[in-house]
C-alpha cells in the first residue's frame, strides 16, 4: 500500500466506526477542500452513499460561489444537506463587516456560536429539500452527538494535539489537558448524556496529500482555489472579508500540487491568508477552545 | 504521485526533562522542515518573554503548555530527508500523561527512547521502555542525551549504557542501537559529533533513514473484523455488504470464509468499492467490503476468516498482560466493557497473577487490585465467547481494551487461551437445588391447562415480521382456549431492566429473559416472545436458564418463507399459525385429547 492508500484506509475505518457507535451524527462540510476530501471519503466507506447529514455554517459572508458549488453537489450526490446560521447577530448587524465588532468576535458569533447552536439543535437548522429544491426550515431536531470534522494535525499547533474521536462537554468544550488515550484502532466512542464527541479521520493528512488524493480521485474541487486569470487563487477558503487570494498562478490540481512540493509554497504556513488567525496570537487556539472547528 | 515516497512514524519518549522535545526541535530546525518565519518567530516571542532561547519552544504551540513547561500531549510533526517523510510524535514524559504516551507511541512504527546522561536511568525510562514491549514497537533506538553536561565523557555514555541495557534484558527487548548526543549542541544528531570521537556508530538521522519499514501482513491467515454491515436499500442499493478493513492475509472472489464467533459459513460473492476498478481479491490494510453467496445472519464485531485456514480461538476466558490508566483500578468481580478490534464484550477480571511495579521493576503477587500505571499479569472472562488470536501470533487480533464509566481506561495483550468453566449451567444447578417446588405438580397443571408448558422463542432478522407473527400467535392460541403469554422484549427493556440500567446490555436481557421463562414455565404457560438475530450461544443461554422446562426457538429466517408473508398477509400469517399449531401438537405441548 502507498501513503494515500494507507491514509484512505484509516480514514474510511473511523467513518465507520462513527456510523456504527452514533446514532445523531452529522458531518461538517465547509466547502473547503478538506471537508470535500471528508465528503469523498465517506462515498468510499459507505460505496456511494453518504448515510448521514451534511451541516453547513453559512455566516452570509462566504464567497458567493461557495454556496452555488454546495448546492450543485448537494443535488447531484443526493445529499441530506443542512446548514445552520446565526440569524440574531446577521438581524442586529453585530458582524465585523458591519464595523460593530473586531475579527475574533465575528467568528466567535457568526461560526463558533451558530455551530454550538445548530448541533444542539437549539435553533433552526435549514435542510434541502431535493423535492422542492429548496432549503425550508426545520425546528427543535435532535442534538448530534457525533460531529465529523475535516481538520487536519498540520494545520496549525492546536490541531496537532487532537484526537480522532475528540470529546467536548456540555458547553462545546475542549478539555486538553484532559484528551482520552487512543492507541491499537480503539476511540472514545461511549460518552456521557450530554455532551458530543467530535471525530476526526483527516488527522494524520498533510495540505499536499488531499491535493495528491484529489488528482488520484478526480474530486470535483471549487474553482476558487485555481487562479482563473489574475495571477491569484484562494489556499484556504473562509469569508470573502477576512479571506485573502494568494498570488499564484497555479491553474489545476497538478500545479496546485508541483507548487507545495517544490515550489514557491513549499515553506508557507497554509492559513497566511486567514486575518483572524493573526489576532489570536498566531494560533486558533481561544477560538478553538469556544467550539471552532 | 508522490508513491515512491515514504513516509515512517517515529514516537519519542522518556523521563519528563530528559529532553525529547529539544531533539524534536532540532531535528525540524536541522533538516530545515519548519515553516518560513517559525523559528525567527520564537526567538522574538522569547526575546519578549526575557527568556533564553530553546529548541524545544518550537513545538509548544499550545498555550497551556507553555505555562506548565512540561508536554501534556502528543503532539506531531512532520520533517523529510532525502529518503523518506517523517511523523514525529512527541510523547510526555510526566507520569500523570502515560496515556497521552500511550496514545503517542501506538502511532509509531518506530520509537527514540531520551534519557538524560547527566539524571541517569529514571522511573519514566524504565516505564516507557516496557509500554513500548507492550505496544509492539520493536525498532527501538536509544539516545543517551545531554552529553555536554558530562563533558562528552566516553566512561559516562557506557555507565548509562550498561544500566539501561540489564533493564532491557529483564523484559526481552533488544534496542538497536544507543547513540550518545546533545539536542541542545546538535552532537549526533543529523551529523557526527566532533566532540565524541571515540563514538563510532551512526548519527540518528542516518539510523533513522536506516531502519526498515515493518514487513506487510500478508502472509498471516486472513482476519477481517466486521465493522458494519450495510444495506442501503432507500437508495436503491440492494446489496448487503459486509464492511470492514483486512487486519491480515489477503482474500478472493470464491473463497469460503467463516465467521466468528457465530460459526457462519458462506463464500466471497464479490469484493465492493467506490469508483475504483473491481477487484478479484484483497489483502492486509484495505478498508473493503463483500458481499456473499448465501444470506446468513451475522453481527457487527464477528472476524471474518479464511474456512481453509488457521482459525482464532473461540472462548471466554484466557490470560493477558494488561496495562492500567483509570483512575480507579481494576477489581475482581466488576463488570468492565472490551473492545478487541470490533468486537464488545462484556468481560470480568477473575484473577490477578502478579502486578509489575515498572519503577522497580518488581513483582507483587499479593495485590488483589490493579491500580493507575500498574501492569499486570491477569486472567480474564467474558460473558459470551469472543473470538481472538494469542498476540504473538496475530497481534491486530490479540489485544483488547477495557471501558468504564465511558473511558478507556486500560489495555492489554492476549498470552493464552484457557478452559473455561461454564457459569451459567453452575448458576442453573445451584437454582435448581434452591428451587421450593409447589405442591401442584406440572402434571396436575397439564391437566388443568391442557397443554404442557413451553418457552417459544420467535427469532429472525426481521423484528417488525417476528413481533406481528408473535402477537398473532398469542391470540390465535389465546382463543383457541390455551394458556399464553407473549413478553414484548421492549416490556422487559423498560420494566424490569430499565432499574438494572441494563436496557443497552443484551447479554444481561437476554439472561433476564431465560430466569423469567423459568418462572413462567413453572406457572404451566406457554411463554412466547420474539428476538431478532439469536445466536447459537444465546440459544444455549435460554435453554439452559429456562430448565428443567422445554424450549422450542422458531428460526424464522429459514424455515418459513418470511418475504411472503409481509407481502401477502393474511393467508402467510395464517399458514405460519397452522404449521406453529402443528409443531406444538406433534411435540404434545398441546395436548387436544383432554377436550
Amino acid at each position: 500500500m502507498n501513503q494515500l492508500e494507507k491514509l484512505e484506509s484509516q480514514s474510511i475505518y473511523i467513518l465507520r466506526e462513527a456510523y456504527r457507535e452514533f446514532k445523531n451524527l452529522c458531518m461538517l462540510w465547509s466547502i473547503g477542500k478538506d471537508s470535500t476530501v471528508l465528503l469523498w471519503l465517506a462515498r468510499k466507506a459507505f460505496f456511494g452513499h453518504v448515510p448521514f447529514p451534511l451541516v453547513h455554517i453559512d455566516t452570509a459572508y462566504k464567497i458567493p460561489e461557495m454556496i452555488a458549488y454546495r448546492d450543485q453537489l448537494a443535488r447531484e450526490w443526493n445529499l441530506k444537506m443542512i446548514y445552520g446560521q446565526n440569524v440574531t447577530a446577521l438581524s442586529k448587524k453585530q458582524t465585523f463587516p458591519d464595523g460593530k465588532t473586531d475579527r475574533i468576535n465575528c467568528c466567535r458569533q457568526l461560526k463558533s456560536e451558530a455551530l454550538k447552536h445548530t448541533l444542539s439543535g437549539e435553533w433552526t437548522r435549514f435542510r434541502l429539500d431535493h423535492s422542492q429544491g429548496k432549503y425550508l426550515p426545520e425546528e427543535s431536531g435532535e442534538p448530534y452527538t457525533g460531529v465529523i470534522v475535516g481538520v487536519r494535525a498540520d494545520e496549525e499547533g492546536s490541531r496537532s494535539k487532537e484526537r480522532y474521536f475528540s470529546p467536548r462537554d456540555q458547553q462545546s468544550e475542549w478539555d486538553i489537558g484532559d484528551q482520552p488515550p487512543e492507541f491499537w484502532n480503539q476511540y472514545k466512542t461511549d460518552f456521557a448524556p450530554g455532551t458530543h464527541i467530535r471525530i476526526h479521520p483527516l488527522l494524520d493528512w498533510t495540505e499536499l496529500n488531499i491535493w495528491e488524493y484529489i488528482l488520484k480521485e478526480n474530486i470535483p474541487i471549487i474553482s476558487l482555489y485555481f487562479d482563473r486569470g489574475d495571477g491569484t487563487r484562494y489556499r484556504s477558503l473562509g469569508c470573502a472579508p477576512c479571506t485573502k487570494p494568494i498570488e499564484s498562478t497555479a491553474k489545476n490540481v497538478a500545479e496546485i500540487i508541483e507548487e507545495l512540493r517544490s515550489g514557491k509554497l513549499a515553506n508557507v504556513a497554509e492559513r497566511s491568508g486567514r486575518e483572524q488567525d493573526k489576532e489570536d496570537g498566531g494560533t486558533l487556539e481561544t477560538l478553538r477552545r469556544d467550539g471552532y472547528m | 504521485m508522490d508513491n515512491k515516497q515514504e513516509q515512517m512514524s517515529i514516537v519519542i519518549v522518556g523521563h519528563v526533562d530528559h529532553g525529547k522535545s529539544t531533539v524534536i526541535g532540532r531535528l525540524l530546525a536541522d533538516t530545515n522542515s519548519l515553516p518560513e518565519g517559525k523559528l525567527e518567530q520564537v526567538r522574538r516571542n522569547c526575546e519578549r518573554n526575557a527568556k533564553p532561547f530553546e529548541y524545544a519552544f518550537l513545538l509548544d504551540a499550545l498555550k497551556d503548555e507553555q505555562s506548565q513547561g512540561i508536554t501534556i500531549d502528543t503532539a506531531r510533526c512532520f520533517f523529510k530527508t532525502a529518503k523518506r517523510h517523517y511523523i514525529i510524535i512527541d510523547a510526555p514524559g510526566h507520569i500523570e500523561f502515560l496515556k497521552n504516551m500511550i496514545t503517542g507511541a501506538s502511532r509509531a512504527e518506530a520509537a527514540l527512547l531520551v534519557i538524560d546522561a547527566k539524571e541517569g536511568v529514571q522511573e519514566n525510562s524504565r516505564r516507557h521502555g516496557f509500554m513500548l514491549s507492550l505496544l509492539g514497537i520493536e525498532k527501538v533506538v536509544i539516545l543517551i542525551n545531554k552529553m555536554d553536561l558530562v563533558n562528552y565523557s566516553h566512561e559516562h555514555f557506557e555507565k548509562v549504557k550498561a544500566e539501561y541495557s540489564s533493564f532491557l534484558e529483564q523484559i526481552k527487548v533488544k534496542p538497536l542501537a544507543f547513540v550518545p548526543i546533545s539536542a541542545r549542541e546538535g552532537d549526533n544528531l543529523v551529523s557526527s559529533s566532533a566532540q565524541m570521537p571515540w563514538y563510532q556508530g551512526l548519527d540518528v538521522l542516518s539510523l533513522i533513514d536506516g531502519l526498515e519499514k515493518e514487513k506487510d501482513r500478508h502472509e498471516q491467515p486472513f482476519r477481517m473484523p466486521v465493522q458494519d454491515i450495510y444495506k442501503f436499500t432507500e437508495d436503491n442499493d440492494d446489496r448487503r455488504i459486509v464492511a470492514g478493513t483486512v487486519e491480515t492475509g489477503s482474500i478472493s472472489v470464491g473463497d469460503p470464509v467463516v465467521f466468528l464467533p457465530s460459526f457462519k459459513k458462506s463464500v466471497i460473492k464479490s469484493i465492493e468499492g467506490f469508483n475504483e476498478p473491481v477487484k478479484s481479491s484483497v489483502g492486509a490494510g484495505y478498508a473493503t467490503g463483500f458481499t456473499l453467496e448465501t444470506q446468513i445472519y451475522i453481527k457487527p464485531g464477528e472476524i471474518m476468516c479464511r474456512d481453509d485456514q488457521p482459525l482464532p480461538a473461540v472462548n471466554s476466558t484466557f490470560r493477558a498482560n494488561l496495562f492500567w490508566l483509570g483512575r480507579h483500578p481494576m477489581i475482581v468481580g466488576k463488570k468492565y466493557k472490551m473492545k478487541m478490534t470490533t468486537q464488545r464484550a462484556t468481560v470480568y477480571l477473575k484473577k490477578i497473577g502478579h502486578v509489575l511495579d515498572a519503577a522497580e521493576l518488581t513483582y507483587d503477587s499479593q495485590k488483589s487490585i490493579i491500580e493507575r500505571h500498574d501492569v499486570a499479569e491477569c486472567i480474564l472472562q467474558t460473558v459470551k465467547p469472543i473470538a481472538y488470536d494469542l498476540s504473538r501470533d496475530i497481534a491486530a487480533t490479540g489485544r483488547f481494551v477495557i471501558i468504564d464509566n465511558y473511558e478507556i481506561v486500560g489495555g492489554g495483550i492476549i498470552t493464552e487461551s484457557l478452559n473455561d468453566d461454564n457459569f451459567i449451567n453452575e448458576h442453573v444447578t445451584l437454582r435448581e437445588i434452591a428451587w421450593e417446588k409447589s405442591d401442584i405438580t406440572p402434571e396436575l397443571r397439564a391437566a388443568r391447562f391442557r397443554q404442557r408448558p413451553k418457552f417459544v422463542v420467535l427469532s429472525g432478522a426481521n423484528e417488525e415480521l417476528g413481533t406481528k407473527l408473535a402477537k398473532a400467535l398469542e391470540e390465535r392460541l389465546f382463543q383457541n382456549g390455551y394458556n399464553v403469554y407473549y413478553l414484548s422484549i421492549q416490556n422487559l427493556l423498560s420494566g424490569l431492566d430499565s432499574e438494572y440500567q441494563v436496557s443497552d446490555d443484551r447479554e444481561e436481557n437476554i439472561r433476564h429473559l431465560g430466569e423469567l421463562a423459568r418462572l413462567f414455565t413453572d406457572a404451566g404457560l406457554i411463554f412466547l416472545t420474539n428476538i431478532s438475530g439469536l445466536d447459537q450461544y444465546e440459544i444455549d443461554i435460554l435453554k439452559s436458564l429456562n430448565q428443567p422446562n422445554e424450549i422450542l426457538v422458531v428460526d424464522l429466517d429459514s424455515q418459513f418463507e418470511l418475504n411472503d408473508v409481509l407481502n401477502n398477509e393474511t393467508d402467510q400469517i395464517n399458514l405460519f399459525l397452522e404449521q406453529i399449531q402443528k409443531l406444538l401438537h406433534d411435540q404434545e405441548i398441546l395436548l387436544d385429547y383432554y377436550i
